[in-house]
């Protein structure tokens, strides 16, 4: 039996509370799901002053107890105690936005109707001060008949104060029997009554001061400068996912080079040695590769996110993103899949329409991640010769602008079809509130990179190095005898061949086919799929082959049209495994990827096969 | 006058809510977000593209809503 009681962070959205969480947790955090709904669970474990442990859960933020979301509805059902896997809480501590109580202490009401232990955390104090508000903690906490405590979270002033109010009601609480007071009917109205009397009555406005956030939000949502200021902040975001990235992203691959290479002269030849560097120092490899774009990306998405700049971007994009039927909420996550879908559709969580959050799910895919930016290098260096169309403006650079462009095109094309057949419904609509204007902690920050950089680790230890594991062994065996190729003898061969027959038609050889299963496993791997062909049947002393020599025998021995076709391919090609996993676990099971697999495969082959018979036809 | 015409900058007071026209997930998110009868309302932004949605200030928060949303609250301008 677990000893430590279980006390759980509630309130608003914007309250604070998961900056509060690491103040209260630091860094001893475990990041998981509830039960059969995609509703991350927080959790982390806090000392009480006498060295007592509190198991603390950060709930998702929420206006009231009826729940309008899953997020919502894991809330009301965990501080209800009917949250499956999850025990009634010891107590609760209430997240109020010390300058916004009007509204906070509607939901606070609600919540200390119930009658469970709790403890108030007016927090973002030195915020309301800023605005000109002077707020008498005591006077609330005799109003509300709870204790309150004045709390700065990111600066972490009164969280020892907190730990002690937490560490009373803790005490207090194994001396209740029975559980929780079913809640009442709620008149939201009547509390919102209520809530505005308490708040001024705990509230002293001492000077008219002019919100900080209104002088930003003057030029952040200006006609003009808005829209120039989130275009700038977009190029430094891609240029930054893009150009920054690339100095660890050598060395990682450096490193696993020199690891594969070491174990390769360490280690006797064989069966073992084998796996090991090419199953799996060379899989992992290649996926753990793109740790540093995945970092960066999420550095400034959680960045954006705490200050409180991405509601004004989704404000921003709304109008275009209804256009194609879906609502400004689902610009971030599509924004986030130029790096990776797979924390873009995680992203979509905070889409609370299912309708909309399905079909963004659908599309991300569509935005060209990083992953495809090895191939289509590969491709466009040995196939587009590098001349300039127009002063300072090369071919190769328009055709890679092309294909991200197609992706982009083709995402908002498959939204506008999909919202009105496989998941129509009426228009997600846009109402949300712009939280202040903060200056985010480096801590906070620190906390969220590390928690999705253990996630994204995590997958890269089981699930791609079981599939990286699973396609070496078939692209390896049995072993050709002498005079047969490699990549036709062995089982991964004969799937090629088989595949072959289907993909014959739109213009792939065998190669190619070879390199599409492996692709699966991770974008980027088509292309050491694609030079371990080359290499297995080429002379087996050539080690020392580059993606250059591999661009020279792919040119000598592919048409153009095949070369465009697989570039095309590409652009829609049904995405990774990892990709595939994500989407099962966010959608609840297996409809839904195998939906988005049918139908990217459709693109994909009818995207590649017009651009082979069009560029046959032009004589290319 | 519907808050989707009220110009900007121009504080108004909440008249009536057509609860009815907006769907009832909407409608308790509008209750939720402090739009009730009789509280003040300010349009304060409008977006860059096709001045959808709108920005206001109701209380002390800033809520961002399309047109067609507020279309359903009924407000009158008062002296600023």
């Amino acid at each position: 039996m677990n000893a430590a009681p279980m006390v759980a962070l509630v309130g608003n959205p914007n309250a604070g509370k998961s900056a509060l969480f690491n103040a209260l947790t630091g860094a001893r955090q475990k990041v998981g799901n509830y039960p059969g709904v995609t509703v991350e669970r927080k959790a982390g474990r806090m000392s009480l002053a006498d060295g007592r442990p509190v198991e603390l859960i950060d709930l998702p933020g929420t206006y009231s107890l009826e729940p309008a979301s899953p997020d919502e509805r894991v809330t009301r059902d965990v501080v209800l105690g009917r949250q499956e896997g999850e025990r009634l809480p010891a107590a609760l501590v209430i997240v109020v936005d010390a300058g916004n109580l009007d509204n906070h202490l509607r939901f606070a009401l609600q919540l200390i109707d119930l009658d469970l232990p709790i403890v108030v955390a007016l927090n973002m104090i030195d915020m309301a001060e800023r605005d000109g508000l002077r707020i008498d903690a005591d006077r609330l906490a005799a109003e509300l008949g709870v204790p309150v405590v004045a709390t700065v979270a990111v600066r972490k002033r009164g969280i020892e104060a907190l730990k002690a109010a937490i560490g009373t009601l803790a005490m207090e609480s194994g001396r209740r029997a029975g559980g929780v007071r079913t809640p009442p009917p709620s008149d939201l109205a009547a509390l919102q009554k209520r809530a505005r009397a308490i708040a001024r009555a705990a509230t002293h406005e001492t000077s008219g001061a002019r919100r900080r956030s209104q002088q930003i939000d003057a030029v952040a949502l200006h006609p003009l400068f808005g829209p120039l200021l989130l275009a700038a902040i977009l190029f430094v975001v891609f240029q930054a996912v893009f150009a920054w990235a690339q100095a660890p992203m050598d060395a990682i691959d450096a490193g696993f080079a020199a690891l594969g290479s070491w174990v390769d002269t360490h280690l006797p030849p064989g069966f073992v040695r084998d796996l090991l560097s090419q199953g799996v120092i060379k899989g992992v490899g290649a996926v753990i590769v793109f740790l540093p774009q995945i970092l960066i990306l999420f550095g400034f998405i959680l960045l954006l996110e705490a200050s409180g700049y991405m509601v004004r971007a989704a404000f921003m994009m709304d109008r275009l993103m209804a256009r194609v039927g879906l609502s400004g909420r689902a610009f971030i996550p599509l924004l986030s899949s130029f790096a990776c879908a797979v924390p873009g559709i995680m992203a979509t969580r905070t889409i609370d329409d299912p309708k909309d959050r399905l079909t963004t799910i659908l599309i991300a895919p569509l935005t060209t991640c990083s992953a495809r930016l090895p191939v289509y290098t590969l491709i466009i260096g040995a196939f587009i010769p590098a001349r300039a169309v127009l002063p300072g403006i090369g071919l190769q650079g328009l055709v890679l602008f092309a294909l991200y462009a197609a992706g982009v095109a083709g995402a908002l094309v498959a939204a506008l079809i999909l919202r009105r057949t496989v998941t129509r419904g009426p228009s997600p609509g846009f109402l949300m509130e712009m939280p202040r204007y903060q200056l985010p902690s480096v801590r906070d920050l620190g906390i969220g990179l590390w928690t999705r950089a253990t996630i994204f680790l995590k997958r890269a230890g089981t699930i791609i190095l079981a599939s990286n594991v699973a396609l070496w062994v078939l692209a390896s065996y049995p072993q050709a005898p002498a005079g047969m190729k490699q990549s036709e003898y062995s089982i991964a061969g004969r799937i090629a061949s088989a595949i072959e027959l289907v993909v014959r038609p739109i213009g792939f050889n065998h190669e190619i086919a070879l390199a599409l299963p492996p692709a699966m496993a991770a974008r980027e791997v088509a292309v050491s799929a694609l030079a371990t062909v080359y290499a297995i049947d080429a002379d087996s002393t050539d080690e020392t082959r580059t993606d250059a020599a591999l661009g020279v025998r792919m040119q000598a021995s592919w048409p153009l049209p095949t070369a465009l076709a697989f570039l095309a391919w590409f652009v829609f090609a049904p995405q990774c495994l990892s990709t595939i996993a994500v989407t099962r676990r966010e959608t609840n099971g297996w409809r839904w990827p195998a939906f988005m697999v049918a139908y990217l495969f459709c693109l994909a082959y009818l995207a590649a096969g017009a651009t082979f018979w069009l560029a046959t036809a032009l004589g290319l | 006058m519907r808050l989707d015409q009220l110009p900007l900058r121009r504080p108004a007071r909440v008249l009536s809510i057509a609860w009815g026209e907006i769907g009832d997930a909407a409608a308790r998110r509008l209750r939720e977000l402090g739009f009730d009868e009789g509280v003040t309302v300010e349009a304060m932004h409008a977006a860059p593209f096709g001045k959808d949605p709108i920005a206001c200030r109701v209380g002390r928060m800033t809520i961002a809503l399309r047109r067609a949303q507020a279309h359903a609250i009924s407000v009158e301008t008062i002296a600023a």
